[in-house]
């Protein structure tokens, strides 16, 4: 097991690679086709992305567009005619006459944006700080810290609410319906940059002492370049593992937001959204308004975990 | 030795220090949120209201001050143990907080007992069947857990438990009995069946927390040489993984339930909705929906000065244990 | 070891009294009381709790009909114009034992007049209370006041005595927070009794079987047990699990789930409150819209089409399951000046819309902001979200704002919003309360809920002087000329009026209140 991958590297022909075929002959590629596990949940999550990305191309619908609504397709069960209009929708409409397979799709498309803008944020917020407080130590690391202190003495559903509601107050009043969505971003990333700080600048006190780091010192190379080009690319491999798993924890937690009263709004649904208004119907029997987005969070951020935990096991060098 | 013990008490002093600045920061931010939440005086007063009313009100509640005059004012009071009256129930929030205290802390407790026992449990389990039909299983359907909101794993299991089988409650705390000042739901049978939807509700997330920790580092230890040498030396299984494995396993796991254990009673607050359990956390959504500014400013200082102590701890723990970081804390 | 067993013996005893009991009311809603205080607080559900154990002089029935109370009859005064005379009911007793008298009633007025009282803008007009005998008092107001006694079905007569010796007489600064004697204990004349409270979490009440209509009154259940069940669907998990037996505030999604569960029902009414739209007509340009240096508002024509872009019916049906009232005018059908054929003056045509809209100069339509609350009235997002459709396709593009009732109340109230939803229920059940907060020009004390910038100084003369008109049949027709302004200026949007919705047992026999006021009394058990 330790030293399959080392082995099938060497096995291979030394002929000067391509930088796709270095990263296919790489150790990681090789254990992820190794993994069913991987496979499957890199193709979920990769098929589901791809048609949130292409909902405009496949969504019979656009929801967004509240003039091509009819109210009365409301409460359609899936594949069944409308009682008044006549028109049949492959998974049903919603309580406002909205086709669900379209509100998933584009619903899907504010969920993946939300949650991956707000993991980037969170990710290079941390970085930057995490690299400043392991370099350069101090009160420089002592400012950071605290400051990471306040920041985790709020759980994250308390941050992004008071988040939420500050910007909800400064936010133009003509702004206010496209605010929800950047506020959502920052109030997530925010209340999670603080655990890519502490990886970062507890990896950053490791490397900052070996040799080759004194050396590039040595010979005069500046703070931010030794940080860029030679501690950044050791503390990659972490970063990534929490950055999958955050990503999933911040698709939840835009729901949960929703619930709470601060998610996206109900004319411009995220799942979350979709998921806090079907709730409302579980039990009045249109449990489809509920079911098909839940299934579709479900799988999104299973896949994503799945993925995760996968690299976690794979990047750990202890667990090979 | 004296130079030692210094240095660990200046080290102390300074984390408290910190900590005591990290709380009045905290403090200043939410309270600064107060102003964007709404405006407490139109829940307070009837349609009938004049603007003679608002205005006067406004001013009684000191809402006409600036924000920092209103933080000050709450910090001296806060200082001497009063945190004012709720807008809501115009009663006095130190007192409202201690009676809905129990609701929350019980549920905290039963909660963080089914996610450490179950966690334990099931971590060693799929740790030492690794490869194994049903430790496969269980990791994966524990990521379900974690796949779905919260709000809406409470609402299926009240669907599935309440509803459709009848078997459990669906909100409340059911009959409660007194002790002193305390109220328990652990002596009446009522009480104990409305303990069991919530409790899992808000363990879940941690149980699946605490199993994937106690997995990973159990087969971290079993792979270490001590180990190896104890099973060559004939030891049997059950001695090796109890006795050995998993008492080496425990020390990072108690760190991540001590953190854990803040995130929980928060996190109550979704819970307790849904249940309508009458805790802090509902108490807390209440008073956002009115705007009651000294409920909510009391409920974020207690998190805050919760959290802060539990991170002091930590830290000065691991001080404790090793004294490098202590260095590299300067 | 002998307290713990001591506790496990209270606690067998607990679980055991808790068994179902056939006459116990379970009764479960979204919110609860703010106070017991009867003065402080004039808010629904406060009152909803204050009607079990204290009563007013006079109550309504579901039709909006006076019924007697703790006064027997009461008429305008022969020689005075400005005094009613009220004859209070003998043999009455506090559930401390003490009688009803005319001082109690005197003093219950005079400290509801208190500044810190929340009821004194409703009884603002008088200016004495007499006890003109042992069961008679007569009231003074500052001119003659045709509509007093619609002021006081929700003012609790308390005992004098009582107050005193508790040392409560003073009404709790509930803003303030003020805690007093009167707000955590009750002594009403009514016919539950206050057993224990835990506020938002349970109270308890136990029946007075010395109520002075015990035998008027079916007074069939025995014991009420309280609880507010803030989220919708646990609330009505809760009815479907059996754990309650009477829920208000169902969601109307649920209704027919409910209804067809073995053993409940659903009964439901038409509410006094009407749901409708504000604009901002009085304002030369608004903020919210897209339109520069005018106002689109502003064009009557414009406001006529966008009454005519919604589709009131589907609301209705889709949006409101069937549990609305389509309206045409901002009057419940209970007050007095609503009529049947204004109310019917909404109509849906999208091509009529198109045209008015071309005709204003608005033929590719413009963009505004629609202020909603979420958290108020009945599905009000959902509503909100609907004419954001209905209205696109006349080309007004909406962009929807909705937010809790907290942060969208003070939009109207301190003119922040061009574009509102709001709700107006009508508690004296006449035309005048609506003019003086949404039609009046907004001053310090009147028009202080209207929104729209309009301000007509004929009309304000006009709806002042409906205050002091004695002559009903004139008063009657201002109130007609007056509305027939509003309707041609299409002041506001007529959405629809609320329906009520009461969830319960088979076994629990009520009538649906339309001031969403059950009273326990008048509930049978079987």
């Amino acid at each position: 097991m330790t030293d399959q991958p080392n082995a099938a590297q060497s096995s291979l022909p030394p002929a000067a690679p391509s930088q796709l075929r270095r990263a296919m002959d790489s150790d990681l590629f090789y254990a992820f086709r190794r993994s069913p596990v991987a496979m499957v949940s890199a193709m979920g999550a990769a098929l589901l992305i791809l048609s949130s990305v292409l909902a405009p191309f496949i969504a019979p619908t656009n929801p967004f567009d509240p003039a091509s609504l009819n109210l009365m397709n409301g409460f359609t069960p899936p594949m069944t005619p409308n009682a008044f209009t006549g028109e049949s929708f492959l998974l049903g409409t919603d309580d406002q006459g909205r086709d669900v397979f379209s509100t998933i799709l584009y619903g899907m498309r504010i969920s993946l944006f939300v949650g991956f803008s707000a993991v980037l944020f969170a990710v290079v917020l941390g970085i930057f700080l995490g690299l400043l407080a392991g370099y350069f130590g101090g009160w420089i690391d002592s400012l950071i810290m605290r400051i990471a202190d306040v920041q985790l003495t709020f759980p994250s559903i308390l941050v992004a609410m008071l988040i939420f509601g500050v910007a909800k107050g400064i936010t133009p009043i003509e702004h206010r319906d496209q605010m929800a969505i950047w506020v959502l971003i920052l109030a997530i990333g925010l209340s999670d940059w603080v655990q890519f700080a502490r990886v970062v600048r507890g990896a950053t006190l490791v490397e900052k002492n070996k040799d080759y780091v004194s050396a590039a010192r040595l010979i005069g190379r500046r703070p931010s370049a030794i940080m860029m080009r030679h501690i950044l690319p050791n503390i990659l491999s972490p970063v990534l593992v929490i950055a999958t798993i955050s990503l999933a924890l911040a698709i939840i937690a835009e729901a949960t937001l929703s619930f709470l009263g601060v998610g996206a709004p109900p004319t411009q649904p995220s799942l979350g959204t979709l998921i806090r208004v079907g709730q409302g119907y579980l039990f009045s029997g249109e449990w489809w308004i509920l079911f098909f987005p839940a299934c579709t969070l479900l799988a999104l951020a299973l896949s994503v975990n799945m993925l995760g935990d996968w690299l976690r096991d794979a990047l750990n060098p202890r667990l090979k | 030795m004296g130079t030692e013990s210094f240095k660990m008490l200046h080290f102390i002093f300074k984390r408290v220090l910190q900590s005591l600045l990290v709380l009045l920061v905290t403090g200043a931010i939410a309270f600064s949120m107060f102003t964007f939440v709404g405006d407490p005086v139109e829940n307070m007063l009837g349609q009938e209201r004049t603007m003679e009313d608002v205005e006067r009100l406004r001013s009684q509640l000191g809402l006409d001050k600036s924000v920092p005059v209103q933080y000050f004012r709450f910090l001296t009071e806060a200082v001497q143990g009063n945190f004012g009256v709720s807008y809501r129930q115009g009663r006095q929030v130190s007192v409202i907080l201690m009676e809905r205290a129990p609701a929350t802390l019980e549920l905290a407790a039963l909660s963080a007992l089914f996610a450490v026992a179950l966690g334990i449990v099931l971590g060693v389990f799929t740790a030492i069947r690794r490869d194994g039909f049903a430790a496969n299983f269980i990791m994966s359907t524990s990521l379900i857990g974690v796949s779905l909101p919260t709000f809406l794993i409470g609402i299926l299991l009240i669907y599935l438990f309440s509803v459709t089988l009848g078997w459990l409650p669906s909100f409340g705390r059911g009959d409660v009995v007194h002790i002193g000042s305390w109220t328990t739901g652990f002596l009446t049978e009522s009480g104990l069946k409305a303990l069991i939807l919530p409790s899992i509700t808000l363990g879940l997330y941690q149980m699946t927390l605490i199993m994937r920790l106690v997995r990973s580092e159990m087969l971290e230890v079993l792979r270490q040489d001590y180990i190896r040498f104890a099973r060559a030396r004939g030891l049997s299984d059950r001695v090796i993984n109890f006795r050995h494995a998993l008492k080496n396993t425990m020390v990072p796991v108690i760190t991540v339930i001590g953190l854990q254990l803040g995130a929980i009673i928060a996190f109550a607050i979704i819970t307790e909705t849904v249940f309508q359990w009458p805790g802090l956390g509902l108490l807390f959504i209440n008073a956002i929906q009115f705007v009651d500014i000294p409920i909510m400013a009391a409920y974020l200082m207690m998190i805050s000065v919760m959290f802060v102590v539990i991170n002091l701890f930590v830290d000065i723990l691991y001080a404790f244990i090793d004294p490098r970081l202590r260095t590299a804390a300067k | 070891m002998k307290k713990t067993s001591r506790i496990l013996a209270i606690a067998a005893l607990m679980s055991s009294a808790a068994m179902v009991n056939a006459e116990t009311l379970r009764w479960a809603r979204a919110g609860d009381a703010l106070t017991l205080d009867p003065h402080s607080q004039n808010e629904g559900p406060s009152h909803t709790m204050r009607h079990q154990m204290y009563e007013p002089l006079i109550i309504r029935d579901t039709d909006g009909n006076f019924v007697p109370t703790l006064a027997t009859d009461w008429a305008p005064s022969a020689e005075n114009p400005n005094i009613w005379v009220f004859n209070l009911r003998k043999g009455v007793k506090f559930h401390d034992g003490a009688d009803l008298t005319a001082e109690d009633v005197v003093f219950s007025f005079e400290r509801a007049k208190q500044p810190t009282s929340d009821m004194k803008e409703l009884i603002g007009s008088i200016t004495a209370v007499r006890a003109t005998g042992d069961h008679t008092i007569e009231i003074e107001t500052d001119g003659p006041n045709p509509i007093l006694p619609s002021n006081l079905t929700n003012l609790f007569i308390m005992d004098k005595g009582w107050t005193e010796a508790n040392n409560t007489t003073k009404v709790q600064d509930f803003e303030g927070g003020e805690i007093t004697f009167a707000t955590t204990n009750v002594n009403g004349t009514g016919a539950y009794k206050l057993v224990s409270r835990e506020p938002d979490v349970k109270t308890v009440m136990t029946r007075n079987d010395d109520y002075w209509g015990r035998d008027e009154f079916p007074m069939e259940v025995s014991e009420i047990i309280y609880t507010p069940i803030q989220n919708a669907a646990t609330r009505v998990a809760a009815l479907l699990s059996g754990e309650v037996n009477f829920l208000q505030d169902m969601p109307v999604q649920d209704l027919a789930r409910v209804d067809s569960a073995d053993g409940l029902t659903v009964k439901q009414a038409p509410q006094n409150r009407v749901i409708f739209f504000g604009m901002n007509q009085g304002a030369d340009d608004i903020e919210a819209d897209n339109v520069d240096g005018k106002n689109p508002l502003a064009d009557v024509r414009v406001r006529k089409a966008m009454s005519m872009a919604i589709n009131r019916d589907a609301i209705r049906q889709v949006v409101m399951r069937g549990q609305s009232v389509p309206a045409g005018m901002i009057a419940p059908p209970f007050v007095n000046g609503w009529t049947a054929e204004m109310d019917a003056e909404s109509s849906t045509d999208v091509d009529g819309a198109k045209a008015l809209m071309s005709e204003a100069g608005y033929a590719d339509g413009f963009s505004i902001r629609l202020d909603c609350p979420n958290d108020r009235y009945i599905n009000d997002e959902a509503i909100c979200q609907a004419a954001v459709g209905m209205l696109g396709q006349i080309g007004v593009k909406v962009n929807l704002d909705a937010k809790p009732k907290a942060q969208h109340f003070p939009l109207i109230t301190d003119g922040k919003t061009d574009f509102y939803m709001l709700g107006w229920g009508v508690p004296t059940y006449d035309s005048e309360y609506i003019f003086n907060f949404l039609v009046h020009g907004r001053e310090s004390d009147i028009g202080t809920w209207n929104g729209t910038g309009f301000d007509n100084d004929d009309l304000d003369a006009k709806i002042e002087s409906l205050a002091s008109n004695t002559d009903l049949d004139a008063r009657n027709a201002d109130i007609a000329s007056i509305w027939r302004t509003i309707q041609d200026e299409q002041l506001y949007v007529p959405i629809h009026h609320q329906v009520l919705n009461w969830g319960m047992s088979d076994g629990v026999g009520i009538e649906v209140d339309p001031e969403d006021q059950p009273r326990v009394k008048y509930f049978t058990m079987k």
